[in-house]
């Protein structure tokens, strides 16, 4: 501990400093804990479609509000939940395991937490007073556009987007700039633990997405609001220009809940396989290509449409390929542990989970990827258990073994074995039990998105069995619950490397110091704590020189990890938070009236200019630290 | 264990260009509205794939003040080329005044965008080709307001007494490149709205 380094890293006390916060690991565990809140309030919509669901013609739902629970459901999952979650994990971990003090642009980072929370907070609060959005979660025109859902429901949807996007676009301008400038000395690219470079292609793949879903929902709203006539196919619209819009990002956002997903899987096997990871280039270039390839399968999401029939081929055949790069990586991991000294712990169950459930995924992924069978499954209830199966088994298994994995570096304390067995369990049961049934109920012809089916259809006991199944995962999630907050306080202490991992992020106490490393790292290897340092060590294995009263940190080179210049990082301040409650006002009243941003811009304007507006004190200690270049 | 130390206290504390965080911070935003752009011209090229005639019942927009601001954000390069070039030397008065002169070219190129959009010959709610027109062309604007604003506070900045830090000056050398952006792709707009519909009727 170094009380010097802690006055000037941490984050001022009480309610003023929560609102003022930028530390990136207070920031990190609020977007973790707030999309955790999101997952637990969709995963009760859901819970409430199963029951209505049960049995045949139940009654305990009616038509309207069913679309709103499944849309609602699907949009918070999707946007509230599965993307900021992986954030949120970045945002924490990124920063400790390239040894680095801050993540860039702190200020921004809290300013891009806030507009994701109020983002949340309008979706949800719309849904309690019944203008929950309900055409579904990639909300198609024309059933999303003016005509044929007066009111604000589609606002309501289109404007969660651009709050959720804007957010999610900034955090992966700073993920990428702590990636690429604020590397401890010696960490090149060639040695970036496989988890960073996996939140790097996520970071650019969110980049160049992102942007197309939030044109789109802009798009509509002008459409809902100020006619225009994008969608309008009467005055030379297109309604498929909003498939086409939406894809180009969904299908990317797909692999940007999945290749986190892999981020934990190549961190949590090498550390319980007791060795490196095996095929380490491969992995990495898996991760690029599976990017690249993810840009170009949108329109297997539209088969079912009038598009050509050669450009469905094309995409079936992009669709299969994609298989491939997934493949390498679960062979070198197999590889791994199959090489290595396997120890099951709980992080590894869900790791092992995700073998099973995922493959299943692909492989019905795979026979939707081919035209004819779409086009008989397609909207059937097989779509919505190869969707549960691909998103849960490749991203929600190895977040909860993630979730176990570092919880003790969040937190200090171990969680339970015990009850983690028993969430596992639990949770792998009722997960197959609740979504492999509707395999069976989308080929028997059950339709996604109906509120009852009739008792002749004879699906009654398949449904009902799938309810069982969500019980069980309620279950899992209520065991889930009561071991992080036991654990939180009563767990066994931890220390900093509990698992005996070789990455950076166990170089530091439990849970780290604000200032993340007393003297940061010089790396000479890809597992830097798994390399016997010789004594007396040739080669410099620590930073000196930062400033401690400043805060100060180093800043190197994109390639090669060279020591460029010291850089002084911005105080916590509360513009952040002001900026995004005038951002957040001027979006809720924009879709009243287009004003709203010629008026709402105003305070947005100012708050950032005094955000950015220098303070004389901060000014006066930076410049007693300052060196030309 | 023992240690040896990398000291690290003799390294400037800002650089410029690529070497500072805040190019990189930039290039990423550049980067989300330049496919912002990039999928905006992809919208007009769609709509205009779904039409019989293009533009839809309308005559293109008027070339003149469209041209004019081609030649406004290409003369503006300069001043913001030797803004840019000073920032870098650390010659703060002369920032100021490159500062103020380059928020003058933004300041007039706004009033002539006003007038441009009086003369485009289609509104946003005729049809689907005004709504595209309207779109691209608003995109364009918000991002020339906002770069002159930003310049306007850095001048405001530079005015202000008060020591300030060197790591100031890459903010200007930065403000500068981002006003690149925003004349690099005013460009392929300007052939999209105004040359294509004539090089096609």
């Amino acid at each position: 501990m170094n009380p010097v380094l802690e006055q000037t890293w941490r984050d001022p006390p009480g309610l003023w400093g929560t609102l003022c916060a930028i530390d990136h690991k207070t920031i990190g565990k609020r977007t973790i804990v707030t999309a955790f809140g999101f997952f637990l309030a969709a995963g009760i919509l859901a819970a409430l479609m199963r029951l209505q669901l049960a049995r045949p013609e139940n009654t305990l739902v009616g038509p309207d509000l069913y679309n709103q629970l499944f849309t609602t459901h699907g949009t918070a999952m999707m946007f509230l939940f599965a993307v900021p979650v992986m954030q949120g994990m970045a945002i924490y971990l990124v920063p400790l395991m390239v040894g680095a003090r801050s993540v860039a642009f702190p200020r921004m980072n809290a300013f891009a937490y806030w507009v994701y929370l109020f983002g949340g907070l309008f979706l949800f609060v719309s849904l309690l007073f019944d203008i929950g959005p309900d055409a579904g979660w990639f909300s198609y025109v024309p059933l999303s556009g003016p005509q044929y859902t007066p009111g604000k429901r589609a606002d309501v949807w289109a404007q969660m987007i651009t709050f959720t996007e804007l957010s999610g676009l900034l955090v992966a301008v700073v993920v990428i700039a702590t990636v690429f400038k604020l590397r401890a000395p010696g960490l090149t690219l060639a040695r970036l633990p496989l988890f960073v470079w996996a939140m790097l292609v996520t970071a650019f793949m969110i980049l160049f997405a992102m942007p197309s879903v939030m044109l789109a929902s802009t798009a509509l709203i002008l459409d809902r609001l100020v006619s225009t006539h994008f969608y309008n196919p009467a005055e030379g619209g297109d309604a498929l220009l909003w498939q086409h819009l939406f894809w180009f990002f969904g299908h990317p956002e797909v692999y940007f809940i999945f290749i986190p997903g892999l981020a934990f899987m190549s961190s949590i096997i090498p550390t319980f396989s007791r060795r490196p990871i095996y095929g380490y280039p491969a992995i990495v270039l898996s991760l690029i290509s599976t990017a690249f390839l993810s840009f170009g399968l949108w329109v297997h999401h539209m088969f079912a449409t009038h598009i050509p029939d050669l450009g469905k081929s094309f995409f079936t055949a992009a669709s299969m390929m994609i298989a491939i790069p997934t493949a390498i990586q679960i062979f070198c991991w197999i590889t791994t542990m199959w090489k290595g000294r396997f120890d099951l712990r709980t992080p590894m169950l869900f790791v092992l989970a995700f073998f099973f459930i995922l493959v299943l995924g692909g492989l019905t992924g795979l026979m939707v990827a081919s035209v004819p069978l779409d086009l008989q499954l397609h909207d059937t209830y097989f779509v919505v258990a190869h969707l549960h199966y691909v998103l849960l088994g490749g991203a929600v298994f190895p977040l909860f073994g993630a979730w176990y994995y570092w919880f003790p570096k969040f937190t200090g304390r171990l969680m339970s074995e015990r009850l983690g067995r028993w969430q596992f369990w639990l949770f792998f049961v009722g997960f197959n039990v609740a979504f492999y049934p509707m395999h069976h109920l989308g080929l028997q012809g059950m339709p996604r998105r109906v509120y009852t089916y009739p008792v002749d259809m004879g699906w009654g006991a398949l449904n009902a069995l799938s309810t069982a199944g969500a019980v069980m995962i309620a279950a899992s999630v209520l065991v889930f619950i009561v071991n992080a907050l036991g654990s939180r306080r009563g767990g066994a202490l931890a220390g900093e490397n509990p698992w005996g991992a070789g990455t950076l992020e166990w170089a530091t106490a439990s849970p780290p110091p604000p200032y993340n490393f007393e003297r940061p790292p010089v790396v000479r290897a890809r597992d830097p704590l798994w390399e016997p340092v010789n004594e007396p060590p040739a080669e410099p294995t620590q930073v000196v020189g930062l400033a401690e009263r400043v805060r100060e940190a180093l800043v190197t080179t994109v390639v090669d990890a060279l020591p460029s210049h010291r850089l002084a990082f911005p105080q916590p301040t509360v513009w952040p938070f002001i900026s995004a409650i005038a951002v957040t006002v001027m979006f809720i009243g924009s879709i009243f009236t287009p004003w709203a941003i010629v008026w709402g811009g105003i305070p947005v304007a100012i708050a950032v200019t005094l955000w950015f507006w220098p303070k004389r004190r901060e000014t006066m200690a930076d410049l007693a630290v300052e060196k030309r270049p | 264990m023992n240690h040896r130390s990398l000291d690290v206290s003799g390294l400037p504390s800002y650089k410029f260009g690529h070497a500072s965080l805040m190019w990189w911070g930039l290039m990423g935003l550049i980067a989300i509205e330049g496919m912002a752009f990039a999928l905006s011209v992809g919208m007009y090229l769609y709509l205009w794939s779904q039409a019989q005639q293009w533009p839809l019942s309308a005559a293109p927009p008027d070339l003149r003040w469209g041209t004019l601001n081609v030649l406004i954000l290409l003369a503006s390069v300069y001043p913001n080329h030797w803004t840019k070039r000073v920032a870098e030397d650390g010659d703060e008065a002369k920032m100021g005044t490159g500062l103020v002169v380059c928020s003058l070219f933004g300041v007039a190129l706004i009033g002539v965008r006003a007038l441009e959009f009086t003369t485009l010959n289609c509104r946003w709610d005729s049809n689907a080709y005004g709504s595209i027109v309207w779109l691209l062309l608003g995109l364009h604007t918000t991002h020339v307001v906002t770069d002159v604003y930003d310049t306007v506070v850095l001048a405001v900045l530079f005015f202000t007494p008060g020591p300030r830090e060197g790591r100031r000056h890459v903010d200007v050398s930065e403000n500068a490149m981002y006003w690149y952006f925003v004349v690099w792709t005013w460009l392929p707009i300007y052939a999209v709205l105004y040359l294509m519909p004539r090089l096609t009727s």
